[in-house]
């Protein structure tokens, strides 16, 4: 409770709240305003989601500041919120992202900035529900709201191609969507009337019935992940959106989709889980190594991070579907993981585009004679992206790769790929951009990095430090959770 | 039976016809301001609502021998008539002014048409039913051929009167054909004599075939959907307007009725043929709908899909299917008000805004119509949280409940083609740059309106509760006292 309001409603509704006040200041006259009174949004929407940590406890796995009120009786729709071990640190994570985008775009954005920073305030709100709804639609009601807000940033503030990639993440993230809502109304009428999550982790399902299920899910949260065959919204999307948007995206969006393999997936359908974990982690090493080897090939900065992205997602869902604690923990690790340090190079690629307008590899060259500071930094995490012991990415992929040995060496060879592969493609494209001599007149113009610039990195460079040297805060909320899940999944739910 | 009980029931159409005499009257005496006479139809429509509200009875009562029907279904859809005409009117106001129709010819003619919907919406008998079909339609091919100087106005006036009558055509064959059959005019009698059986089936079947296909014409469905675009299209917008959203209310009574309270014994019939048409009118009109560049064109053919999606909830049948078919009527016109309303409200003497292109850089012209268009569209396209994702929410719940997932499956993937073209709009809207920088007048009272129904759309998704159980109770209510 703060101020006697639960806290995750206060968490969902404050940021949307100071989203319109934002939106209210109306054009670029009040720009300055509109910053200052995003900045508040989003610092106050961080600190009211620290209860959240500062409460839980971490020796059970029920959900925990549960909220539960009557919304559409007439379907027996709940207002029903709460988070456990495996959500809780997804609100903070995204809360936190928040006040990073606000202060990234401080500068950068000189159009209609009253509308970018209210985009970011409401999808901060609206995915603080998707990640604490149990209730399944309004899980749904969430998922989908989320959309328009990303649709709107990157159509807007985004690249020369923004249109085509804009629609094309709307239309591939519904097709998901649409199949998702379908399965959840199915499942209604097999629960005899009820659409809350919890239920349909416990009602009995046939095979067959589970498959389309898993199938339906599958669409929905493969897109989002993304996964193998359909990820080729992704580098689009990414390249073309602006930074903030490009954060955000990589950051939360990305993690959403496993999140509902997690809450969805595999606790509703454990038996179809189980039986389609073959083909699953088979689209995860093709992610895993055909997508690095993609990577690799990449002129474009943000297209290789975007790529690379795809790749670390990879890992997330191999880690998921081994069923094993080790595998769960470490996807969920990385996923916290890829958030800041993807985050962190999209806005490391930011600071460059922002001075020299361009995201091509072969325009830069020699930045670190003029940029040292910000040289040190993106150092830092490009070692982070390719799994550097003492960062955060390490912790996350050497358990799922613990995890993976353990069900097939083999496995754990194809995956163990990517920490070459990794190195290779970002190590590359840091030589290539920071060190060498200067050829580009403009890159000898450049500028280091300022103190608000300095700010956002360092805030992610002691998350990346410190999640890499001692993991174990995080590991203990993550434990319970995770052990009743596994249990949850490895019982049939088949009709006897 | 007394007298007044016998009329009591009507009374709200009584009231209505009887004011529509006296405004006749009392137009001829105003010369040139018509905007009395408009204040004057406007306080009628508030007149008949609360006629209808104090008249109201829980039960279902009968009157002109079993003729015509007063429940608690024909209430609440004549209450959200009398708003969406009352909308209607707003909306069309200053558009109608510029161009010179604001006559008192065009408002007498609305409230010729509203009657003829009520008629429908309380009809009990196949004669009713014919009797306010004919009065709203010969009131709509007249206001669609008001602007007489205009060729292509005209040339909708006569494909729209020409097919029309064809339908009607098509809906008189086949109830004689059912009156043959089964020896009676009224609902009632028909659904008994149906189920204690009918000596000549084939003469049900053909007379149920007839039908099926003079409704399919009036609600615009595929393959009998090729009057809606040019309609749309050529009618003045205000009249398009009053076309692609107070009848829809009047064409769900009005299919219900005959399918559901006359002909429910032949379910197992009309079933299977209004799946083939949900699923036509779902894919035509979505696909039709990207290839349009003139807005209006684009909304009859989203008239077509979102009526084929409509029909869906018909197919599931029972109290959750015909619920969601009457919620999912409800929140398109809604929706379709406040698409053409802007429409009207980006016009101006001598220009229409009515092509695609005139929508570009909306966001920066005029940043809260852009909203408000935003929601509508999102609306349309059933993204929540507007209130537009809770009509197919209950629709394809009532469809998978009935047994159909792979229809729920198939509506789905035609909405998400829908989705397209409803986001095109906002992409013009919020991406592009305008092609012409003309300030947009806005009336206070159209700039209210259009507020509140897009707030509305939104507010209703956020709190959709309500709306939906008063559809719910009123089908259950009314229908299965039969």
């Amino acid at each position: 409770m703060i101020f006697g309001l639960p806290v995750i409603s206060v968490a969902i509704w404050l940021p949307i709240i100071f989203g319109i006040l934002v939106l209210a200041t109306g054009d670029d006259k009040n720009a300055s305003l509109a910053r200052l009174l995003a900045l508040v949004g989003s610092l106050l929407g961080f600190a009211v989601t620290l209860p959240l940590y500062t409460g839980f406890n971490t020796t059970t796995s029920a959900m925990q500041f549960v909220e539960l009120h009557d919304w559409i009786a007439r379907f027996n729709i709940h207002y029903h919120l709460g988070v456990d071990g495996i959500s809780m640190l997804f609100v903070l994570l995204n809360s936190f992202f928040t006040v990073i985008v606000v202060i990234a775009g401080w500068r950068v954005i000189e159009k209609r900035v009253s509308q970018y920073m209210a985009a970011f305030l409401v999808m901060s709100g609206i995915v603080n529900g998707v990640f604490a709804a149990l209730d399944s639609i309004l899980f749904y009601v969430f998922w989908e709201a989320m959309l328009i807000p990303m649709f709107i940033i990157i159509g807007v503030w985004g690249g020369p191609n923004r249109i085509y990639a804009t629609m094309k993440f709307f239309l591939y993230t519904l097709l998901g969507s649409l199949l998702m809502l379908v399965a959840l109304i199915y499942l209604y009428n097999l629960t005899g009337g009820s659409f809350s999550i919890l239920d349909f982790q416990k009602v009995a399902i046939p095979m067959n019935a589970q498959i389309l299920i898993f199938i339906a899910f599958f669409f929905a949260f493969a897109v989002k992940v993304p996964m193998f065959p359909v990820h080729t919204w992704l580098p689009d999307a990414h390249v073309e959106a602006p930074t903030g948007g490009s954060v955000i995206l990589a950051a939360i969006m990305l993690k959403v989709g496993a999140y509902g393999f997690l809450r969805f997936s595999m606790p509703i359908t454990p038996d179809a889980s189980h039986k389609l974990a073959g083909i699953m982690i088979a689209l995860s090493l093709i992610a895993i190594i055909y997508i690095g080897l993609v990577a690799l090939m990449q002129s474009d900065m943000k297209k290789l991070v975007a790529y690379s992205s795809i790749s670390h997602m990879g890992f997330v869902t191999l880690g998921l579907f081994i069923f094993n604690a080790y595998g769960m923990e470490g996807a969920l690790l990385q996923m916290l993981s890829h958030g800041f340090v993807a985050g962190a190079l999209f806005l490391c690629i930011g600071v460059l585009y922002d001075r020299m307008h361009s995201r091509k590899i072969a325009d830069y060259g020699g930045v670190v004679n003029k940029m040292p500071v910000f040289a040190a930094f993106f150092m830092l995490f490009a070692m982070a992206n390719s799994g550097l012991p003492g960062t955060s990415a390490f912790v996350g992929e050497f358990m799922v790769l613990m995890g993976t040995i353990r069900v097939n060496f083999w496995y754990a060879f194809a995956a163990a790929t990517t920490l070459i592969f990794g190195a290779a493609y970002t190590l590359w494209m840091y030589k290539r951009v920071i060190f060498g001599a200067v050829t580009n007149s403009h890159v000898g113009e450049l500028t280091d990095i300022n103190a608000r610039e300095i700010l956002i990195l360092a805030l992610l460079t002691i998350f990346v430090l410190g999640m890499g040297v001692y993991p174990l805060p995080f590991g203990e909320i993550l434990h319970a959770s995770v052990n009743d899940l596994l249990v949850h999944v490895a019982q049939s739910k088949l009709p006897l | 039976m007394n007298l007044m009980a016998n009329l009591l029931p009507a009374a709200a159409e009584i009231f209505l016809l009887v004011m529509v005499c006296f405004i006749l009257i009392f137009d001829l005496l105003l010369k040139t301001n018509k905007i009395y006479t408009y204040l004057f139809v406007q306080l009628t429509l508030l007149g008949c609502s609360l006629v209808t509200v104090g008249t109201h009875e829980r039960g279902v009562f009968y009157a002109f021998n079993g003729m015509f029907v007063d429940d608690l279904l024909s209430d609440v859809l004549k209450m959200l008539s009398y708003l969406g005409m009352s909308m209607v009117l707003v909306y069309s106001r200053q558009y109608l002014l510029l161009r010179g129709l604001f006559t008192g010819e065009f408002l007498v003619l609305a409230l010729f048409a509203l009657l003829g919907m009520n008629v429908m919406i309380s009809a009990n008998h196949f004669l009713t039913l014919y009797l306010g079909l004919e009065l709203l339609s010969l009131s709509l091919y007249a206001m669609v051929a008001l602007q007489r100087d205009s060729a292509i106005g005209t040339e909708a006036a006569m494909k729209y009167f020409v097919l029309g009558a064809l339908a009607s055509g098509l809906l008189l064959y086949g109830m004689s054909m059912i009156y043959g059959a089964t020896g009676s005019l009224e609902l009632g009698v028909i659904s008994n004599a149906i189920h204690q059986g009918v000596q000549n089936k084939a003469l049900l079947a053909f007379g149920l075939v007839f039908i099926v296909s003079g409704l399919a014409f009036k609600l615009g469905v595929v393959p009998f959907h090729m009057w809606v675009p040019d309609v749309y299209h050529g009618a003045p917008t205000a009249m398009t307007l009053l076309i692609g959203s107070v009848p829809k209310l009047a064409a769900f009574a009005f299919t219900v009725r005959i399918l559901v309270e006359g002909l429910q014994g032949l379910s197992a019939d009309w079933t299977g043929m209004l799946v083939v048409l949900a699923i036509a009118s779902m894919a035509l009109g979505n696909l039709s709908a990207i290839a349009q560049t003139n807005i209006k064109r684009m909304f009859a053919y989203s008239t077509i899909t979102h009526m084929g999606f409509m029909l869906l909830g018909l197919i599931s049948g029972g109290i959750e299917g015909y619920g969601s078919a009457m919620f999912y009527t409800v929140v398109y016109m809604i929706m379709s008000l406040g698409g053409f309303g802007m429409i009207m409200m980006l016009s101006r003497a001598g220009f229409e805004a009515d092509t695609l292109s005139d929508f570009k850089g909306l966001n920066q012209r005029s940043p809260w119509l852009a909203f408000m268009m935003m929601l509508l569209m999102l609306s349309m396209a059933g993204i929540p949280p507007t209130v537009g994702f809770y009509a197919k929410f209950a629709v394809l719940n009532s469809v998978v409940q009935a047994g159909y997932t792979w229809l729920a499956v198939i509506s789905v993937l035609f909405s998400l083609i829908g989705a397209f073209y409803y986001l095109r709009i906002i992409k013009l809207m919020y991406f592009d740059t305008p092609e012409s920088h003309v300030p947009i007048a806005v009336e206070s009272d159209t700039g209210l309106l259009m507020t509140l129904n897009g707030l509305g759309v939104l507010l209703l998704g956020l709190m959709p509760g309500t709306l939906m159980s008063i559809c719910a109770v009123s089908v259950r209510q009314s229908l299965l006292l039969h």
